[in-house]
């Protein structure tokens, strides 16, 4: 698990966790978890991002183990800064499974 | 007190259905993920970094046809086409959801297979050589005793909450192939006087602080196996550290308190616990025997499998590599090894699974074992069947060459699986293969165990390997740290670090310079790196990785 991280102003982050039921990744948007990194909510002000972060826990009836993680602004959404995050969103590298491939599969990925 | 449970179907199926509810408890609120956690570690059950994941037990690697194609079942229904074996002997899976896992424990029960303590702090999966029952070099076929070790440790109320995980392994050859040396509980199978029995280790472990063990007890008797054991185990679960996790297994224990102390107070404990056992683990044994009888070998001529060597190279250079010398005439034991060019070490998918269900039926007098290098073996063989078993593996991409080779690298599933990993190591496992055997280099390498670990909690062993990668976060890259002169097998050692770490695209580069160091200062063909290594020291070798500060 990655260190506890928390976002200000030019270090933002985003919260994610893995679906309970059936344990793919998931990231916080405004309407409730998304497969697809790129909708997450990117959060900059720390108040803020804690009580996100405090609603994704009360949520345990849809996700597993969240927390808040640096990402930065890009042209399409948020994307990763460290390496582990951004295997996350991708998925292995010996075999195309995971994210690369369920979002190849519906590009106009469900909220769930 | 220990009971005997020959057939144990109803207490998986029970254990099963007890997991199912839980499930369901979990998923209507009733229970918290805190409160979900332990219990779904209990049978299993980890989330990992893209998904759940199921470690399903193989005890002492030993797997029947049938629950194999059982497995093959699971990989093409619940996963993606696939599971990971590991190097506990054991199998994963890692794409299961959490609502189909109760389906899979029922798939399982149903032909005698569980999750049951391949996780959390209890006593996991009994381990032992591969070629049980097989070896022409052992004293006794450790099954038994593996069996009555995990009959015993399986649900034992005392020690479900240990301070730490628990592993045992049991060695029967001259040679040991179980790396007892590196196990909570390393047991050595000998004879002494006419009489059976064991050589006990204590201590030996890998992770962030790697240590050997050391012998608490140069001569058990078999009969004392079980109190024995179960002293040691008491007297650990009082005296192990609970305060840091870190500190917690029974290595740093004996560290700590010296193995003379413990070696006392576990000579206490088994007095007395030696006095509550009345027999029940006796008479399992010897059922335990009977169960693991040796099959109906044939006698026949080898004549076919000799001809086969002589007319058909590849079949001749898998035959040098890939079979281990069984204990009757005309019979060998088969590594097939998951190691191919462009596989992942250890990945095995359901078709490859339902063909080894197969053959084992048709060549291998029904048995398979799952080795602890993520190959598996199929222990005995008719040589008469060895040209038709190769040609139905060749065909099926499980016929290669390189049982331990440049490329039959045991590599844990790293950051591409692992949610406590700090790098990826499957691909850099794929780039050593790979670079090794289009430089030609393999087959005159000779004999090479390396072993690549994606974090420190070191599950890819590196610290046995003759040559070890750990894989390590370096200010948010992947960094590779190299050790040099580990040995799991002929004299155990724990490899030394060599110097600074590698980035990733250095790492091949830094190990074709290593090797190719090695075969400038061998001796001749017969000397292994691990030889020259062990002959010459760690300086020529650290020259070879870094020439920039060799020639500074």
């Amino acid at each position: 698990m990655s260190k506890a991280f928390t976002p200000k102003p030019g270090r933002p982050g985003v919260i994610t966790a893995n679906d309970l039921r059936e344990g793919f990744n998931v990231w916080m948007c405004e309407e409730g978890w998304t497969p697809d990194p790129r909708q997450a909510t990117l959060y900059e002000d720390e108040a803020i991002a804690e009580l996100a972060l405090l609603k994704a826990v009360g949520q345990s009836d849809k996700v597993v183990g969240p927390y808040l993680v640096e990402a930065k602004a890009g042209p399409n959404g948020p994307e990763p800064v460290h390496f582990r995050e951004a295997f996350r969103q991708k998925g292995p590298s010996n075999y195309f499974h995971g994210i690369q491939a369920d979002c190849a599969q519906k590009p106009e990925s469900a909220n769930v | 007190m220990f009971d005997v449970r020959p057939v144990e179907t109803d207490y998986v199926q029970h254990r099963a259905a007890q997991f199912r509810a839980q499930v369901a408890r979990r998923l209507d609120g009733s229970l918290t993920e805190e409160e979900f956690r332990p219990l779904r570690l209990m049978n299993g059950v980890y989330l990992q970094l893209h998904a759940y994941m199921l470690r399903v037990a193989i005890p002492y690697g030993t797997i029947s046809p049938d629950q194999m194609r059982t497995l093959a079942h699971l990989a093409e229904t619940y996963d993606k086409g696939y599971g990971h074996w590991t190097t506990r002997q054991n199998i994963q899976f890692n794409w299961p959801k959490l609502v189909d896992i109760p389906d899979m424990l029922d798939a399982l029960a149903a032909v005698g297979m569980h999750a049951i303590q391949t996780s959390g702090n209890t006593i996991r999966n009994v381990t032992t050589d591969a070629f049980a029952g097989a070896a022409f070099d052992e004293v006794a076929d450790p099954r038994p005793y593996a069996e009555l070790l995990r009959s015993w440790s399986t649900d034992h109320a005392e020690f479900q909450f240990l301070p730490r995980k628990f592993k045992i392994a049991i060695s029967s050859g001259a040679k040991d192939r179980a790396v007892i040396a590196a196990h909570d509980i390393g047991l050595r199978l000998i004879e002494r006087g006419g009489k059976t029995g064991f050589e006990v280790w204590i201590g030996g472990g890998l992770g962030r602080t790697p240590l050997l063990g050391q012998v608490v007890r140069d001569f058990l008797p078999e009969e004392d196996l079980l109190p024995y054991v179960e002293a040691i185990i008491a007297t650990y679960n009082l005296s192990g550290r609970r305060d840091n996790k870190y500190k917690a297994r029974i290595k740093i224990t004996v560290l700590e308190r010296g193995l003379d102390t413990m070696r006392a107070e576990i000579e206490e404990e088994f007095k007395a616990r030696r006095r509550d056992f009345h027999g029940a683990d006796r008479e399992a044994l010897a059922i335990f025997k009977d169960r693991f009888r040796a099959p109906s070998f044939r006698n026949a001529p080898v004549d076919g499998f000799e001809a086969e060597r002589a007319a058909n190279a590849a079949f001749r250079s898998w035959t040098d590599t890939n079979l281990h010398p069984h204990r009757v005439d005309g019979y060998a034991s088969v590594v097939v090894t998951f190691k191919a060019p462009g596989q992942t070490p250890g990945d095995a998918s359901a078709e490859q699974m339902r063909l080894l269900a197969d053959l084992a039926e048709r060549y291998g007098h029904h048995d398979l074992r799952v080795m602890h290098d993520q190959n598996v073996a199929l222990p005995h063989v008719h040589k008469s069947d060895l040209p038709a078993l190769y040609a139905a593996l060749k065909e099926a991409g499980l016929a290669t060459a390189n049982a331990g080779l440049t490329s039959d690298i045991i590599a844990c599933p790293g950051m591409d699986y692992c949610a406590l990993a700090t790098a990826r190591s499957i691909p850099i496992a794929e780039e050593i293969a790979d670079h090794f055997r289009a430089a030609g280099l393999e087959e005159e390498i000779g004999n090479l165990n390396i072993r690549i670990s994606g974090c420190i909690n070191a599950c890819g062993h590196h610290h046995l390997g003759h040559i070890g990668i750990l894989g390590l976060d370096r200010a948010g890259v992947e960094n590779y740290q190299i050790t040099l002169g580990g040995d799991a097998y002929d004299i155990p050692a724990i490899g030394e670090r060599a110097g600074a770490g590698f980035p990733a695209e250095e790492v091949v580069p830094a190990i074709d310079r290593l090797l190719r160091a090695y075969l400038e200062v061998r001796e001749d063909a017969s000397e292994r790196f691990i030889d020259a290594y062990r002959r010459l020291g760690q300086a020529p070798f650290k020259a070879a990785l870094y020439p920039a500060q060799a020639d500074a």
